[in-house]
């Protein structure tokens, strides 16, 4: 796009700048709106607030309900993420060595989750796991959130994979490397960010997600995210903002950690000296 | 460096899945304010007097709810709240165990309306219809019909989504007595003329689901009459300084009981629990807090007389009360709550 | 089971092609190809199965089912059907499986429940004649279509949740016909998840084509400023953002304090429980999804070839339409396949913003599963949701090449 020299090129170049401001205020007003409601001294769900407080997050950290949801969702969180992560990068990295047959079918497989609507799963899965004791468990949930954030570690680690010189490998080889410590030794610390990225948006994932825990979780495993869903359709108070805040610098911890890792992944790529 | 987070994993699976297996009492009742009352004069008392670690869990009620669980084999639920046609319905399904009269004091400790082969009494209590004083400054509503007055009192109405008291309230506003409004709810024609009345009304309304929401609704003026549980209305009154105000002409009257779920792995904490929450003198604890009938025997001589007057059991209060019929309920909760959704999904 | 057998056939296949690589690549693929084979692609499978099934009648009462399958349907059955349901009625209520098939077949004649039950609890004395007895209970076992329901639930294989879920059943004679206005809800609520599907992909589209363009024109530096707005959101918790659009649209919430306050409005406006609000942040919600792959692919369009047609006299708006926009049309097309495939299995924003008539389809499936045991009306719906989402996801993955292009 040339930089407009007409009067009205200038306009229209206004006009989308201006656009484009409003819609990008539009993406975070919202988000960033609930931040100061949680520090409201009083109940009201609007602006202006009455003085500042920290009552709300008094009562988020003092009431058993959060704190036990809180609990239970970095538990379930850490046990999806490590296995996830851990099957993702293995699959992903065996995708990437050869091209297995029936290919298509393996990676309809690996990425169903991603496609398959959130109520779909989290029925489905309520009818395999109840029969066999894994709905109500931690166990169950952790296996459910596996089976969601795996894809997203596959695709994740398969991006950096798809940059990463194969030949290293075969100079592994050549050394006298098996394929297991080639992949420990050379392959690993090479993609390890974007393995680590991987893992960031598994737990993100499972952070996230509230319909499989609506159908899957007893009363003992309920999420921070099951616990906003409850308190939005029952109890409307502030405390909801406090646990929204919470969560929002969460997100953006996440987010600026998965940034930094591209970045790193990208400086490892350039070092191997890929095109 | 993969083995060794695989291992953690399967270390934590290992960990978590013990706390599946023996899970805790699991208490459901209907949330808000009323669950508040509970919690401080049933739930905290009971895990400190017997050393039972309870959880909490609401819900806002449906049979299906119930036989979905018990269904789907993971049942989560241990002591229930629930209605009186979800009592006589599942008890007739076989979702509840039977009550052990002996463990919890014997037939002879309650109100004789409160005692069933499937369940316990818990509360008496009255569908009122609600408005707030600081909103409706002159006169105000006094019948279900000037529920439907929308001109005299404009804005959105909340109403409880299911069938089961729309179609009476609807009955009631359209001019028909108390006494007439079952005869006529089991001929097609009356429910035909029930759902019409509920046409009239379908632009203004708000469906609410649970109990807390109704006193929430009229403070935020997102509606302006409500049906509600008089408990609830009486308690933001009381606790959050509101002036709603309680129509108890026509309410509809009816009891709620305690039920374990069939298979219950809890089954003496759970009767533990019920033991418990049938002391007089624990059930006396409940209407100053939030203002509904108890069935324990004796529970009514230790409340406070300014705080029954409050209460649905009051013979004022409960003289023009319609009382909600289970029977027919029974019959045709599955078949009227068809029709409600469909005709509500339009 | 049938996922053991595909993975050893995996395994087999790649030992005959030869080659250590590809058995190393097998065997690293394997434990998350099984685990998803079995821990969901499985359970998924099973939850569309009981969409075709009808287990609840043959199981609950087999003799009746078996003595069914000679009647004709024309006239009532024989004197055997009518002894046969009251031994399976007497069977079921001791054992307290009646009201499975009872809650069964009343999905097909609404009331049947009631007629199970009643039935149940007035039947004939050993020697009487079951015919008249159940005649006198309730006239409706005088009736062909009672025993027709029966016949059609009687299993293995049905395709009545599947008729319903396009609200269709199938009369007394077994033909195809509209269920009852009454009853009839589906298409409707099938009509409605698609519109409200594309009308927050079209918000979205024309909120996000100019952002991504103006995103797309600045240099890599500045665009990253303004793409953390994008991200943020991107990041941010769903539940988040609908609660975040919960507190701004209630009645006494902050942009109705703001309208009020500004004096835009007198009274304040009704935004939450409406369809207003649950596109709105559906919108809000799914717009990175456009704006992403919108920017990957005019990132990519050469910002010399504007310059050339403008340098040929073509006036801004004419360059845009021959040159940008036609290149831009496979980003057009992903992103708006990614917010109409996601929109459609939305379940959470609108149940907490949407009034009654304005859920879609997942609150059904959600509804039919938890709320009530209509299983197979859940797994119907299930299918129908799935069967689109998969078949848009195809084009999508055909369009964009991106699942390829990122694991090959």
């Amino acid at each position: 796009m040339s930089a407009p020299r007409t009067p009205l090129g200038r306009l229209g170049r206004v006009v989308h700048w201006a656009f484009t401001l409003a819609v990008l205020a539009f993406l975070v007003a919202p988000i960033l709106a609930i931040v100061p409601l949680s520090f409201s001294a009083g109940s009201f769900l609007h602006y202006p607030l009455p003085g500042l407080s920290l009552q709300w997050y008094r009562e988020f950290f003092g009431s058993p309900f959060w704190i036990d949801s809180v609990v239970n969702s970095l538990i379930i969180g850490a046990g999806a993420t490590a296995l996830a992560t851990t099957l993702g990068t293995l699959a992903a990295f065996g995708l990437w060595l050869a091209r297995l047959p029936g290919r298509g079918v393996v990676v309809a497989v690996l990425i169903a989750p991603m496609v398959v609507p959130s109520v779909v799963a989290a029925v489905g899965l309520l009818f395999a796991y109840a029969p066999v004791g894994l709905a109500n468990s931690h166990a169950g949930m952790i296996l459910a959130h596996t089976a969601l954030a795996a894809p997203f570690v596959v695709v994740t680690v398969s991006a950096t994979l798809s940059g990463f010189d194969r030949t290293l490998l075969r100079a592994a080889a050549a050394c006298g490397a098996g394929p297991a410590t080639a992949f420990r030794r050379v392959v690993l610390p090479l993609i390890a960010p974007g393995v680590a990225a991987g893992a960031l948006f598994a737990f993100a994932i499972s952070l996230d997600e509230v319909v499989v825990a609506l159908f899957l979780a007893g009363p003992g495993q309920r999420t921070l995210p099951r616990q906003m869903f409850a308190g939005l359709n029952d109890n409307l108070s502030l405390a909801i903002a406090a646990a929204a805040t919470i969560l929002i610098a969460l997100s953006i911890l996440l987010m600026a950690s998965v940034g930094w890792l591209r970045g790193r992944a990208a400086r490892l790529a350039a070092r191997t000296g890929q095109p | 460096m993969k083995p060794l987070i695989l291992a953690a994993a399967l270390a934590a699976a290992a960990l978590a899945a013990p706390a599946a297996a023996a899970r805790d009492l699991t208490v459901v009742s209907w949330g808000g304010a009323y669950q508040d009352a509970q919690r401080a004069v049933y739930f905290q008392p009971f895990m400190q007097a017997r050393g039972i670690r309870l959880l909490e869990e609401t819900w806002d009620g449906g049979v299906g709810v119930l036989r979905a669980k018990i269904q789907s084999g993971a049942n989560n639920w241990d002591v229930v709240q629930v209605e009186s046609e979800e009592l006589l319905v599942g008890c007739e399904e076989g979702l509840f165990e039977r009550i052990d009269w002996a463990r919890i004091g014997g037939r002879a400790a309650y109100r004789e309306d409160a005692a069933h082969e499937c369940g316990v009494g818990a509360i008496y209590y009255s569908f009122i219809l609600a408005y707030d004083r600081a909103r409706i400054t002159g006169e105000g509503p006094r019948s279900w019909a000037d529920f439907w007055d929308v001109q005299r009192f404009p804005g959105k109405r909340g109403l409880r989504r299911g069938p089961k008291t729309n179609l009476e309230i609807a009955l009631m506003a359209d001019g028909v007595p108390a006494a007439q409004v079952y005869p006529m709810l089991r001929t097609e024609a009356g429910v035909e003329r029930a759902f019409r009345k509920l046409d009239a009304l379908r632009p203004h309304l708000v469906w609410w689901t649970a109990g807390s929401q109704p006193p929430q609704l009229l403070a935020s003026g997102e509606v302006a009459l409500t049906s509600a549980y008089n408990g609830r209305i009486s308690a933001a009154n009381r606790n959050d300084g509101r002036n709603f105000a309680i129509v108890w002409t026509n309410n509809l009257y009816t009891i709620d009981s305690w039920v374990i779920m069939k298979g219950s792995p809890n089954l003496a904490q759970a009767y533990a629990f019920l033991a418990f929450v049938g002391q007089p003198q624990a059930q006396a604890q409940l209407p100053p807090r939030i203002p509904y009938g108890v069935p324990a025997i004796g529970a009514d001589a230790l409340i406070p007389a300014a705080v029954k007057a409050e209460l649905p059991t009051t013979e004022a209060n409960i003289a023009t009360a319609l009382h909600i019929d289970d029977a027919f309920w029974l019959e045709n909760i599955d078949r009227l709550t068809q029709r409600f959704n469909a005709w509500a999904a339009r | 089971m049938a996922e053991g057998s595909a993975a050893a056939g995996l395994a087999h296949r790649v030992r005959r092609t030869g080659g250590r690589r590809r058995l190393a690549a097998a065997l690293l693929v394997m434990p998350l190809f099984v685990f998803l084979l079995v821990g969901f692609v499985g359970p998924i499978a099973a939850l569309l199965a009981r969409g075709v099934q009808d287990t609840e009648v043959p199981r609950v009462l087999p003799r009746v089912t078996a003595a069914l399958a000679e009647w004709d349907g024309r006239g009532l059955p024989d004197d055997a059907a009518f002894a046969a349901l009251v031994e399976d009625l007497r069977a079921a209520r001791a054992a307290g499986t009646l009201a499975q098939a009872a809650t069964r077949l009343n999905y097909d004649i609404n009331g049947f429940r009631t007629l199970m039950f009643a039935t149940a609890r007035r039947l004939p004395v050993p020697g009487e004649d079951a015919r008249a007895a159940l005649i006198a209970a309730d006239p409706a076992w005088g009736e062909r279509a009672t025993w027709a329901a029966i016949r059609r639930a009687a299993g293995p294989v049905t395709d009545f949740y599947l008729l319903a879920a396009l609200d269709l059943k199938r009369d007394t004679d077994g033909a195809i016909v509209a269920a009852p206005a009454e009853q009839a809800i589906f298409l409707d609520v099938l009509a409605r998840t698609f519109g409200i599907s594309a009308l927050v992909t079209l918000l979205c589209l024309a909120a996000g084509y100019p952002v991504a363009a103006l995103l797309a024109s600045l240099e890599p530096r500045r665009a990253a400023v303004l793409f953390a707005f994008v991200l943020l959101p991107f990041w941010t918790s769903l539940l988040v953002r609908t609660a975040a659009w919960v507190v701004l649209l209630q009645r006494e919430g902050v942009v109705n304090a703001a309208l009020l306050g500004l004096g835009l409005v007198e009274a304040p406006l009704q935004m939450i429980f409406t369809r207003f609000a649950v596109v709105l942040a559906m919108a809000h919600i799914l717009l990175p999804f456009m704006i992403l792959p919108l920017y990957a692919v005019m990132r990519a369009i050469p910002p010399g070839l504007g310059r050339a047609a403008a340098s040929l006299g073509a006036p801004p708006w004419l360059a845009f339409l021959r040159v940008t926009w036609p290149l831009s049309l496979p980003g057009v097309a992903a992103g708006s396949l990614m917010v109409f495939i996601q929109a459609l299995g939305y379940y959470i924003t609108p149940a907490l913003l949407g009034g009654a008539s304005d859920q879609m389809i997942s609150w059904f499936i959600a509804f039919y599963a938890s709320r009530t045991v209509n299983w197979g009306m859940a797994a119907a719906l299930s299918a129908l949701l799935l069967v689109a989402t998969a078949a848009l996801y195809a084009v999508y993955a055909r369009l964009a090449g991106e699942t390829q292009a990122r694991m090959a």
